[in-house]
């Protein structure tokens, strides 16, 4: 599971080889993220996002399960028992704003992940299967959040459900009766109040799950790294421990900083006003949208509004769900040998139009449904699904990629400084 | 194969969107969306510089508690404030038997008859809410031609922009600007509503709460001008909303001066343990 070179779990404390001898977990740990698993020297600072995505995940679920000690999943109290812990509950208020910006925090760090994976070819064999599990965890946690979301049993929560839960009414024929099974009726209410409970607090330890599974596909080839070249020899790398140990806690600290900032300065700033107003399933919010890490995919969703043989409603649902299926996809639509972005002109500028493509849609998510939005949001949904599904399985194919390194070892030589992204993009 | 498929698919989607967009554009040409009152003379909330703005704001408690002055003489009429306590307002600096007089001094606290099980009305304990002025959601939209005032106790996070709203509205009230009428002469007025463009829709069932200058004399003295009113009441209902924004402040500060320290040392701790390799 790792290079010839790596250095071998050797206890000396007779405790330690007590242990070792009949549940090396020790081991395993060493083996993991300890000094028996060697890394490539130059991962840049966009290798920090996975270790603080788990941060994030395990801020999530400490939180979430301390505040579920106080929390009532009913309709007629819901509302209130998240004011209680917000007023009564000793340092609730700590915990509601942590996790609520916890989630925020979760997102932001995920979706950098995901994009130095993309940029780096990290999807590229050997390693789909961790790109794959990757996607599912991605899948998961958008499932937790929206029914996170949902429990305040805010004005947003209930129509934020409502809209969500709505698109499985476009399933022609069977999408209504579909509808109302999952939601246990025919709007949201206590039915669907505690199963989103149920579960929320279900699938994070799936996603925990998910994530072994992650790590461990990625230890089998070891991490890529921001040349694209393997690695060929011991000196191409360090042990994780204690160079990534050390950088990764030196990325916590950042993390954290910027955590406490939204947390105790500006808690609600990510959130939406509307849903300090008690879920009233009688009076519709002006402007309904999702948290703004659904933003993206909220304006695929509202972009189609033509009907061509399907409805334009179905078309929206399959579009949004289609543009996170799609890069399940990815590993097979770009048959480039060379993975790194720095070594592929033409991708690598596709790959910034997609970047700020992302944002407009993020953007126009995030706005009303004003003819401005709704174009700009159609012009960016094109772009997206050709990025992905025409541009960039063409440019893969005539593409001309740049001389590659012989080595990690020559190209940290050669390039003394690190490989990041923004030097070569400007070269 | 896979590429072949996803060409189809990808080619499907944006044939559909390119549908969409030319009906879109040809719609905004040919039928563009009218412009509408609110649209034109809604305005944004103007600025409310309180104590207890900004990273580093504080509660000015005289303030708040000269804004609890004006909840209970004008608002508490017909706005509920249900998920504050009595002995919540102990944080505005009050002692423990003050806060017992102030309880006590609400006589309409929802009870039952200890001898007969009716229902019933008692004197309050600081352990009790603020009572609400309506029996229930009927009884306040009936006294209210079927508008119905909406608790308060959460209000400056309900709305963007909370405090400076909550001052723009109360001062906002005027008479409907005859350029509106002249521009949109569908839209005046309804009888029974007011003129607010700081209101998302311009039009407020509310009568306008702070009439005159006096309309609450301060005991510490303060001018109670419908500004200062205003101002009081939208502090009052800052707290309402935060009560724990002070001690989030400063543990913020704490949290904040310790991490950047333990970012400092971390860094450090990193280029040590880096200094031999290149990378």
């Amino acid at each position: 599971m790792s290079f010839p070179w790596a250095k071998h779990y050797a206890p000396t404390n007779p405790f330690m080889k007590w242990m070792d001898e009949r549940l090396p977990v020790p081991r395993l740990v060493y083996n993991a993220v300890g000094a028996g698993y060697p890394v490539p020297r130059n991962l840049n600072y966009f290798w920090n996002f996975g270790v603080l995505a788990g941060a994030a995940l395990g801020i999530q679920i400490i939180t979430g399960i301390v505040l579920a000690m106080h929390y009532a999943a009913n309709g007629g109290v819901a509302f209130d028992s998240v004011e209680h812990i917000m007023r009564d509950v000793n340092a609730g208020w700590f915990l509601r704003y942590a996790h609520a910006n916890g989630a925020s925090m979760f997102f932001i760090v995920v979706y950098l992940h995901i994009f130095r994976g993309l940029y780096y070819g990290s999807y590229k064999a050997p390693r789909e299967m961790v790109w794959l599990l990757g996607v599912t965890i991605f899948l998961l946690m958008m499932a937790t959040a929206f029914m996170g979301y949902v429990l305040p049993w805010g004005q947003m929560s209930f129509w934020g459900a409502q809209v969500i839960t709505g698109f499985f009414s476009a399933i022609p024929g069977v999408g209504e009766t579909i509808r109302v099974w999952l939601l246990g009726g025919f709007a949201p209410d206590d039915a669907a109040l505690n199963r989103f409970f149920s579960l929320h607090y279900l699938l994070p330890f799936v996603i925990a799950a998910v994530i072994i599974l992650h790590i461990w596909a990625l230890h089998i080839p070891g991490s890529n790294n921001p040349t694209g070249v393997e690695v060929k020899g011991e000196q191409d790398t360090v042990p994780f421990h204690p160079y990534y140990t050390a950088k990764d806690g030196f990325g916590l600290g950042i993390f954290l900083l910027v955590f406490a900032g939204l947390l105790f300065f500006y808690p609600n700033y990510l959130g939406h006003p509307d849903n300090y107003i008690p879920a009233n399933p009688l009076s519709t919010p002006a402007h309904i949208v999702p948290e703004w890490y659904f933003w993206p995919f909220y304006a695929i969703l509202r972009a189609f509004t033509a009907d061509f043989i399907l409805p334009a409603k179905l078309w929206g649902v399959l579009a949004m769900f289609g543009s996170i299926l799609l890069l399940f996809f990815l590993p097979w639509l770009d048959s480039s040998p060379v993975r790194s972005n720095n070594y592929r002109p033409k991708a690598r500028i596709a790959f910034w139009i997609l970047v700020l493509d992302v944002l407009v849609l993020g953007y126009c998510g995030g706005s009303p449904a004003d003819p401005a939005y709704v174009i700009a949001s159609q012009i960016a949904s094109i772009y997206y699904f050709a990025h992905f599904l025409i541009i960039l399985p063409m440019i893969s194919r005539s593409e001309r990629p740049l001389p590659l390194p012989n080595s990690i070892t020559e190209a940290v030589l050669a390039n003394h400084g690190g490989t990041s992204p923004a030097q070569t993009a400007l070269a | 194969m896979v590429r072949f498929i996803a060409m189809l698919v990808g080619i499907a989607f944006a044939g559909v969107l390119a549908i969409a967009l030319f009906g879109s554009v040809t719609g905004v040409i040919t039928d563009p969306p009218p412009a509408t009152a609110e649209h034109e003379f809604h305005l944004h909330p103007r600025e409310l510089d309180l104590a207890s703005n900004g990273p580093f704001g504080k509660f000015d408690m005289r303030q708040v508690q000269r804004g609890m002055q004006v909840y209970k003489e004008v608002c508490s009429a017909c706005h509920s404030l249900r998920l504050v306590s009595f002995r919540d307002i102990k944080d505005m600096g009050y002692s423990d038997a003050q806060v017992k007089v102030f309880a006590a001094s609400y006589d309409n606290i929802p009870s039952i008859n200890p001898d007969t099980g009716e229902v019933a009305t008692r004197k309050g304990v600081p352990s009790d809410r603020f009572p609400s002025p309506f029996a229930n959601e009927v009884a306040a939209r009936a006294a209210n031609n079927n508008a119905l005032p909406p608790d308060l106790s959460l209000m400056t996070k309900a709305r963007h922009d909370g405090p400076a709203y909550i001052y723009s509205l109360l001062t906002g009230y005027r008479n409907q600007p005859a350029e509106l009428l002249k521009k949109f002469p569908d839209a005046k007025t309804p009888p029974g509503l007011h003129y607010n463009p700081y209101f998302a829709n311009l039009n407020i069932a509310m009568t306008p709460p702070l009439t005159a200058d006096g309309q609450v004399t301060y005991t510490d003295g303060t001018k109670s001008t419908v500004d200062q009113m205003a101002k009081d009441v939208a502090a009052f209902l800052s707290w309402t909303a935060e009560p724990r924004l002070q001690a989030r402040h400063t543990a913020g500060f704490a949290a904040m001066l310790f991490l950047a320290i333990f970012c400092f040392l971390a860094y450090g701790a990193y280029q040590n343990v880096w200094r031999n390799v290149k990378h």
